[in-house]
C-alpha cells in the first residue's frame, strides 16, 4: 500500500487561528504523522522549505499573503498535496483554490475522521500499477512515480499520476465522476464534479497536445472520462 | 376570422380607423340620400313646370287649327287632324322633346275612339285615371308616368300633360296628351349620383386614412411607452422615454420616467441591503465556522476518549458531541436560509434522475435503523431533469427524516413520475398524518406539529427544502389526513416546462 513506512509522514499546517492549528496538530499527531504549524501567509515558503512536508493543510484566509497565492508559490516549487481547508461553501472560492494548485479541498466544520481521511488518501500512493505501464508514447513508472512522454519527461502531481494512472490501467473502459472520486479522492465526495473537472483539465494540459481536442483523455458527456486507446 | 377578432380586441388603432369608416359612412350615405333627393325634385319640377307651359301654347296652337279644320268637311276633318298632330311634332326647334297622343272625336257612333299619336305609343303609358279626367273635365292636367314606345324594351320616366279640346263648328272634343320624356333629367341624375358615390367612397378612405393617422400619433408614445415598460419588467431599467413638448404625451413620458428612477433607486437599494446581507452572512459563516470547527474537533477527541473519563465527565462529553452536532446542523440550516432570504442561494445545474435519487435515498441506513419498511413505486423508468443534484439530495434527505421522525409509520412509500413539463418525487407515510392546516404549516420555520416532540432535528428542514424546490422553478407541496398518513410531492421542471401540472397528484388530494 505504502511505499515509505519508514518514516513519519510529515503535515504543514497553515492556519491563523492558533486554537484550531493546535487542535489540527493534536489531531494528526494522534494519528501518528509529523505536523508543524505556520500561522501567517509570508512564513509558509520559509516554513516549507525547512519542514519539507509530504502533505500541506492550507487555510484559504490567510493573514499576510492570502491561500490563494501561498498555493501557488507551493505548487511552482513542489508537487506536494496540498489540502485546503475552506470556510466557505462556495463554489467560486473552490474552483479558484483548486486551479491554483491545490489537490483536495475541506469545508469548515469538519469531522475529525473526515480530515484524518482526506489526509491519509492523499499521503497513500496507489498502487494499481506494479510494472511500467506503456500508453501510446506515454510511458508511466511506478517505482519513481515519473512520467514520460516521447522521452521527455511531465512534471505530474502526484494526484495527477493517480489519476492518470487509474484511466490507463483499464483503457476504454469509461470511468464516472463518481468513481474517480472514490478510486483518486479516497474520501467520498457526493456529486463533486468540479474537483474532478479542475483536475482533468489540468492534467489535459499536461499530456496532451491540444487540450481542446484531447488524444489520450476523451469526456464521455453525461458519464465520464475514457482513457482512448492509443493507435498501434 | 379569430385573427380579425384578435385584431379587433388588442388594436386600439383597427378600432378607431374602423369605427371612424363606418359612422363617416352612415353620415355620408344619409348627406347624399338628402342631397340626390333636393336635386331629382329641383330637376323634375322644373321640367315640369316648362313641360306644362310648353304643352298650353301646343293646346292654344291645336285649338286653332282645329277651329279651321271644322270649318271644312267632315272628311278631311281627320286628315286635319293628323296634319295638326304632324305640325305639333314638327314645329319648334329640330329636335322634338315630346310625343302626342291625340284622342277624339271622343264622342262617335260607332263607339270607337280614333287615337293619333306621333310615335307607336304603347297605351299603357297614358295612365287611364288622367285620360279620364281629361276626357270629362275641362283644364290642364297632368301626371308622371312611364313612357313606353312599341319596339323598345325599357320604358323611361316621363311627365304627360293632356288637355280637352273641343272643336267650336261640330262640338267634338278630343282629348290631346302631350308626353315629355325625362331621360335627360334621369341621365343628369344618374351622373350626379354616380359623382357622389364615387366623391363619398373618396370621402370615407380619406377619413380613414386620416383616423389611422391621427390616431397612430396618439397610439406611437403609448405604443412606445408600452414597449419600454416591458423592457422594464424584463429587467432592464435603464431605458428612458424621449420627452418633447408639453402635452399629455409628454407628460405621460415624464410620469413613465419618473416611475423607472423611483423603481431603479429602490431596486438598488434593495440590492445594496442584500449584498450587505450576503456579506454579513458570509462573515458570520467564516468567522463561526472556524470556532466551531475547532470545538468539533475538541468534542470529538473527548468523545473518544469518554472511556478514560469518570463517569459525570464521559456523559458531559457525549452531550457535548450531541450538542454540538445539533448546534452545527442548527448553524448551517440558518445560514441556507438567509442565503435564501438575500437571494444569494445559486444553482449547480446538472442532469438529474430522480428515479436514481429515489433509489439512492431508499438505501440510507436511517431507514435500516428504524426498522421502517421502503416501497419504491416507479423507479424503474429514467425521469430526467436538470438540477442541482445535492439540493435534491437534501429535500428527499430531509422528507425522510420527517416521515421517520414524525410520522410513526412503519412504511414509508417513494414515487417517481414524469409527465412533458416536469417530472414529481413523492415520500408518502401511513402515520398521523395532517389535519387543518397543518399542510402547509409544516413548512414554516421552526414549526413542529406537536411541540413537546422534539426529536433532535432543527426545525428548518422543510422550509429549506422548499426554497431549494423554489429555486428549482419547481413545488414542494404536503397533503395529508389524520390517522391515515402524509404525503410530500417534489415537483421540478424540465427544461423550459413549468411545474404547474405535477406529474404525481395526492391521494389526499
Amino acid at each position: 500500500m505504502s511505499y515509505r513506512r519508514t518514516k513519519r509522514d510529515r503535515v504543514l499546517v497553515v492556519d491563523d487561528d492558533q486554537s484550531l492549528g493546535e487542535m489540527l496538530s493534536i489531531v494528526l499527531e494522534s494519528e501518528g504523522l509529523t505536523v508543524a504549524v505556520c500561522r501567517t501567509g509570508d512564513r509558509v515558503m520559509a516554513a516549507f522549505t525547512q519542514f519539507k512536508p509530504d502533505l500541506v493543510l492550507l487555510d484559504l484566509m490567510l493573514p499576510g499573503l492570502d491561500g490563494m497565492r501561498v498555493c501557488k508559490l507551493i505548487r511552482d516549487k513542489s508537487a506536494v498535496p496540498i489540502i485546503m481547508l475552506t470556510a466557505r461553501s462556495d463554489t467560486s472560492d473552490i474552483v479558484a483554490g483548486l486551479e491554483a494548485g491545490a489537490d483536495d479541498y475541506i469545508t469548515k466544520p469538519f469531522r475529525n475522521v473526515e480530515l484524518v481521511a482526506r489526509v491519509r488518501a492523499r499521503l497513500r500512493r496507489t498502487d494499481q500499477l506494479e510494472e511500467p505501464l506503456e500508453f501510446g508514447d506515454i510511458v508511466l513508472d511506478p517505482t519513481g512515480h515519473t512520467v514520460t512522454r516521447k522521452g521527455e519527461p511531465l512534471e505530474l502531481t502526484p494526484l495527477e499520476f493517480d489519476l492518470l494512472a487509474c484511466l490507463l490501467s483499464k483503457p476504454g473502459q469509461v470511468f464516472s465522476r463518481e468513481s474517480l472520486l472514490q478510486k483518486v479522492w479516497g474520501y467520498h465526495h457526493p456529486g463533486d464534479t468540479k474537483l474532478v473537472n479542475v483536475h482533468m483539465t489540468r492534467l489535459r494540459s499536461k499530456i496532451e497536445d491540444d487540450a481542446e481536442n484531447p488524444e489520450v483523455i476523451r469526456t464521455v458527456r453525461g458519464v465520464g472520462y475514457q482513457a482512448i486507446q492509443p493507435r498501434p | 376570422m379569430p385573427s380579425i377578432s384578435r385584431l379587433w380586441r388588442r388594436s386600439i388603432q383597427a378600432r378607431v380607423v374602423t369605427s371612424t369608416i363606418l359612422l363617416s359612412t352612415l353620415v355620408i350615405m344619409l348627406t347624399g340620400w338628402w342631397l340626390l333627393r333636393d336635386v331629382a325634385d329641383g330637376l323634375v319640377d322644373s321640367r315640369r313646370t316648362a313641360a306644362i307651359s310648353e304643352a298650353r301654347s301646343g293646346f292654344d296652337y291645336a285649338k286653332a287649327q282645329l277651329d279651321a279644320a271644322v270649318e271644312s268637311e267632315t272628311t278631311t276633318q281627320s286628315q286635319a287632324l293628323t296634319q295638326m298632330v304632324d305640325s305639333l311634332t314638327r314645329s319648334r326647334g329640330a329636335k322634338r322633346t315630346y310625343e302626342l297622343v291625340l284622342q277624339g272625336p271622343l264622342v262617335t257612333n260607332d263607339g270607337e275612339v280614333p287615337i293619333r299619336s306621333s310615335a307607336a305609343i304603347d297605351p299603357d303609358s297614358l295612365p287611364s285615371d288622367l285620360a279620364s279626367t281629361v276626357r270629362s273635365e275641362t283644364g290642364v292636367y297632368w301626371r308622371y308616368t312611364d313612357l313606353g314606345l312599341t319596339g323598345k324594351t325599357t320604358n323611361d320616366p316621363a311627365v304627360v300633360v293632356g288637355s280637352q279640346l273641343r272643336a267650336p263648328g261640330s262640338g267634338d272634343t278630343y282629348a290631346l296628351f302631350y308626353l315629355f320624356s325625362l331621360t335627360d333629367q334621369q341621365d343628369t341624375l344618374d351622373l350626379v349620383r354616380r359623382a357622389l358615390l364615387l366623391g363619398g367612397l373618396a370621402m370615407v378612405v380619406m377619413v380613414g386614412g386620416v383616423a389611422w393617422l391621427v390616431s397612430r400619433q396618439v397610439l406611437d408614445p403609448v405604443r412606445l411607452a408600452r414597449r419600454i415598460a416591458e423592457r422594464y419588467a424584463s429587467g432592464n431599467l435603464e431605458q428612458r422615454m424621449h420627452v418633447s413638448g408639453e402635452d399629455d404625451i409628454a407628460r405621460l413620458s415624464t410620469s413613465f420616467n419618473q416611475m423607472a428612477a423611483s423603481l431603479q433607486s429602490q431596486i438598488r437599494r434593495l440590492e445594496n441591503l442584500s449584498r450587505l446581507q450576503q456579506r454579513f452572512v458570509s462573515d458570520v459563516s467564516h468567522e463561526l465556522r472556524t470556532p466551531l470547527t475547532t470545538v468539533q474537533m475538541a468534542s470529538a477527541v473527548l468523545y473518544d476518549a469518554r472511556d478514560r473519563l469518570d463517569p459525570q465527565a464521559a456523559r458531559s462529553a457525549e452531550l457535548l458531541k450531541v450538542e454540538l452536532d445539533r448546534f452545527e446542523s442548527l448553524l448551517s440550516d440558518l445560514l441556507d436560509l438567509s442565503r435564501f432570504d438575500a437571494g444569494a442561494a445559486q444553482l449547480e445545474l446538472d442532469t438529474v434522475d430522480l428515479a436514481r435519487v429515489a433509489r439512492m435515498a431508499a438505501e440510507d441506513p436511517v431507514l435500516t435503523r428504524a426498522g421502517i419498511e421502503v416501497r419504491l413505486v416507479g423507479v424503474d423508468r429514467p425521469a430526467m431533469v436538470e438540477a442541482d443534484i445535492r439540493r435534491i439530495d437534501r429535500i428527499v434527505r430531509n422528507l425522510l427524516a420527517n416521515a421517520v421522525k414524525y410520522s410513526g409509520s412503519k412504511i414509508i412509500q417513494i414515487s417517481v413520475a414524469e409527465n412533458d413539463e416536469s417530472a414529481s418525487l413523492s415520500v408518502m407515510d401511513f402515520g398521523v398524518g395532517l389535519s387543518g392546516d397543518e399542510n402547509l404549516r409544516v413548512f414554516d420555520r421552526f414549526w413542529r406539529a406537536d411541540p413537546a416532540r422534539t426529536q433532535g432535528g432543527t426545525g428548518l428542514g422543510l422550509a429549506i427544502s422548499r426554497e431549494d424546490a423554489a429555486l428549482h422553478g419547481g413545488t414542494l407541496q404536503a397533503w395529508g389526513r389524520p390517522g391515515e398518513g402524509s404525503e410530500f410531492i417534489l415537483t421540478i421542471p424540465k427544461a423550459g416546462g413549468a411545474a404547474k401540472h405535477p406529474a404525481l397528484v395526492s391521494v389526499y388530494a
